[in-house]
């Protein structure tokens, strides 16, 4: 199928589902570690090569916050990395100089990708939650005329 | 330093994210749009320190840190303190001879909100820079204490209407001029210094890279348009900070040494600065028409600051 791309590591853990804790019953100065075992080498790995703890929230889930959600259209993207670069959730997946697509986990669905995708029509666009994926590729408009 | 290449996106875009999802910014928020340029930029170990603030609040949701570098939280007013502490304690205990990996390349990063960094951490922020701690600390510039529900700080411009200076039958909001921050800051003598927004994405990470290469202490301003208290939808963020650097009202800027300033953009068509305040919420009771004299004082203030900016390129002083 078009468009969609998960990484396999990703959990996808509610946030806030986790058992709490009183404020009075955390300890003063806690260390978190995002990876498990040695992270020396973070800043050369991919995602999917790394080794997240659960205390990552690269392990947990915004997608309850969307009402909609951005869809993408690999046929007409140009892979600029617009979208990359612009989005705040870091949400665009993109691998050797290639959008390949969303992280629908991570997604809050502020639409900027749409906005900063210059291809005519958009490669990116937003739909309805609900609405299944080649249902709304289906739908794709067609080229947008240059007003005069 | 490791830098990634950023001589286009593409290349940029092989960089690997050290900043994840999951945090809980709101959508279109452009605070995470700059730190994940920042992170993306170098290849270096990281040390961080956040004080509180809407970027700390939403990204160490306890359990949870969406950091995948060294990260520190600390209190209100001490970013600059703890990236310096750090920054001490490293160069002491390469002196020793105690680190691990003394070779490994490692820079160390402050990120303030323009309220810890203009009000209540300044003085932290002056002393830091004043003892000359190689560490580079990022404003987070949305004008506004947003955390908290948005009252106005020192860097809240004329006319914003904020919740403690909310506009009203008698008020236009915000009575005061906002501090020019990087003058104070290029004014201690910081080796680099800039204002820098993250719409000209490879202009801020240029910028970044050559704070986190430049020895000694570094401030950079950034841009942070905050679709919450600024009163915009989520998808202009990046529209808005068009906005906000054609109009001029945020120019884009460098000064090396206290001395030398650059000019990084000169935008092609100067747009009125009306433009800029007119889409966004917090600005919208001076479009009223015996609020005309605020929007004429705006215009003449950015005139006049951009005219200084460029006798000040030209002069080389
Ligand atoms: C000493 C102290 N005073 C007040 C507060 C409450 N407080 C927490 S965040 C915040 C506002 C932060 O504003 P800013 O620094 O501009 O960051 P933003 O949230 O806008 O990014 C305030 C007032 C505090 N935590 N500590
Ligand atoms: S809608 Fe927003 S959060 Fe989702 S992918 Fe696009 S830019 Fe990222
Ligand atoms: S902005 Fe549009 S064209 Fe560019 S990479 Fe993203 S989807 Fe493709
Ligand atoms: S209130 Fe503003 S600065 Fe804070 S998370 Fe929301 S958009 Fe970002
Ligand atoms: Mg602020």
């Amino acid at each position: 199928m078009q468009g969609v791309c998960a990484t396999d590591k990703r959990g996808s853990k509610e946030l806030g589902s986790e058992e709490l804790v009183g404020w009075d019953e955390v300890m003063q100065g806690v260390v978190v570690n995002s990876f498990e075992g040695d992270a020396t080498d973070i800043a050369r790995q991919k995602a999917e090569e790394r080794n997240y703890s659960e205390f990552s929230s690269y392990t947990a889930t915004v997608a309850s916050w969307r009402v909609i959600k951005p869809v993408y259209n690999r046929d007409i993207c140009i892979d600029c990395q617009n979208c990359w670069v612009w989005c705040p959730d870091t949400s665009i997946v993109s691998r050797d100089k290639q959008m390949l697509g969303i992280d629908y986990d991570h997604c809050k669905g502020c639409q900027v990708c749409v906005e900063v995708c210059p291809t005519n029509p958009k490669s990116l666009l937003m739909f309805a939650e609900h609405e299944d994926l080649d249902k709304a590729l289906a739908q794709w408009p067609q080229k947008e005329k240059k007003e005069k | 330093m490791a830098i990634t290449s950023v001589k286009n996106l593409k290349e940029f875009s092989t960089a690997n994210d050290r900043f994840e999802g999951a945090h809980l910014l709101c959508p279109g928020c452009a605070h995470s749009m700059i730190v994940r340029e920042l992170m993306n930029c170098t290849d270096d170990n990281l040390v961080i320190a956040a004080n509180t603030g809407c970027l700390e609040v939403s990204t160490a949701v306890y359990p949870y840190t969406s950091w995948d570098t060294s990260w520190i939280h600390i209190g209100f007013e001490n970013a600059a303190t703890a990236a310096a502490g750090a920054e001490a304690m490293y160069k002491a205990r390469k002196r020793k001879g105690t680190l691990k990996d003394p070779d490994a390349p490692v820079k160390f990063v402050a990120f303030g909100g323009d309220g810890s960094t203009y009000d209540i951490g300044f003085q932290w922020l002056s002393g830091a820079v004043e003892r000359g701690h190689d560490f580079t600390y990022i404003c987070l510039d949305n004008e506004v204490y947003a955390n908290t529900g948005g009252q106005r700080s020192s860097s809240t411009p004329i006319g914003s209407s904020t919740t403690t200076s909310p506009a009203g039958r008698i008020s236009y909001g915000e009575k005061k001029m906002k501090k020019d921050m990087v003058t104070i800051m290029a004014a201690h003598g910081a080796p680099y210094v800039a204002q820098l927004a993250p719409n000209k994405w490879k202009i801020m990470a240029k910028g970044f890279q050559k704070a986190l290469s430049t020895e000694g202490p570094c401030f950079i301003n950034t841009v942070s348009a905050c679709t919450t208290e600024w009163k915009f939808d989520s998808k202009d963020t990046i529209h808005l900070t068009d906005l906000a650097t054609d109009s001029l009202v945020f120019p884009i800027y460098e000064i090396i040494d206290g001395q030398e300033l650059n000019i990084l953009y000169r935008p092609k068509n100067i747009l009125p600065v009306r433009d800029y305040l007119g889409a966004q919420g917090r600005f919208r009771h001076l479009f009223k028409p015996e609020n005309e004299h605020v929007l004429v004082e705006w215009q003449k203030r950015v005139d006049a600051h951009w005219e200084r900016l460029q006798r000040r390129e030209e002069a080389r002083v």
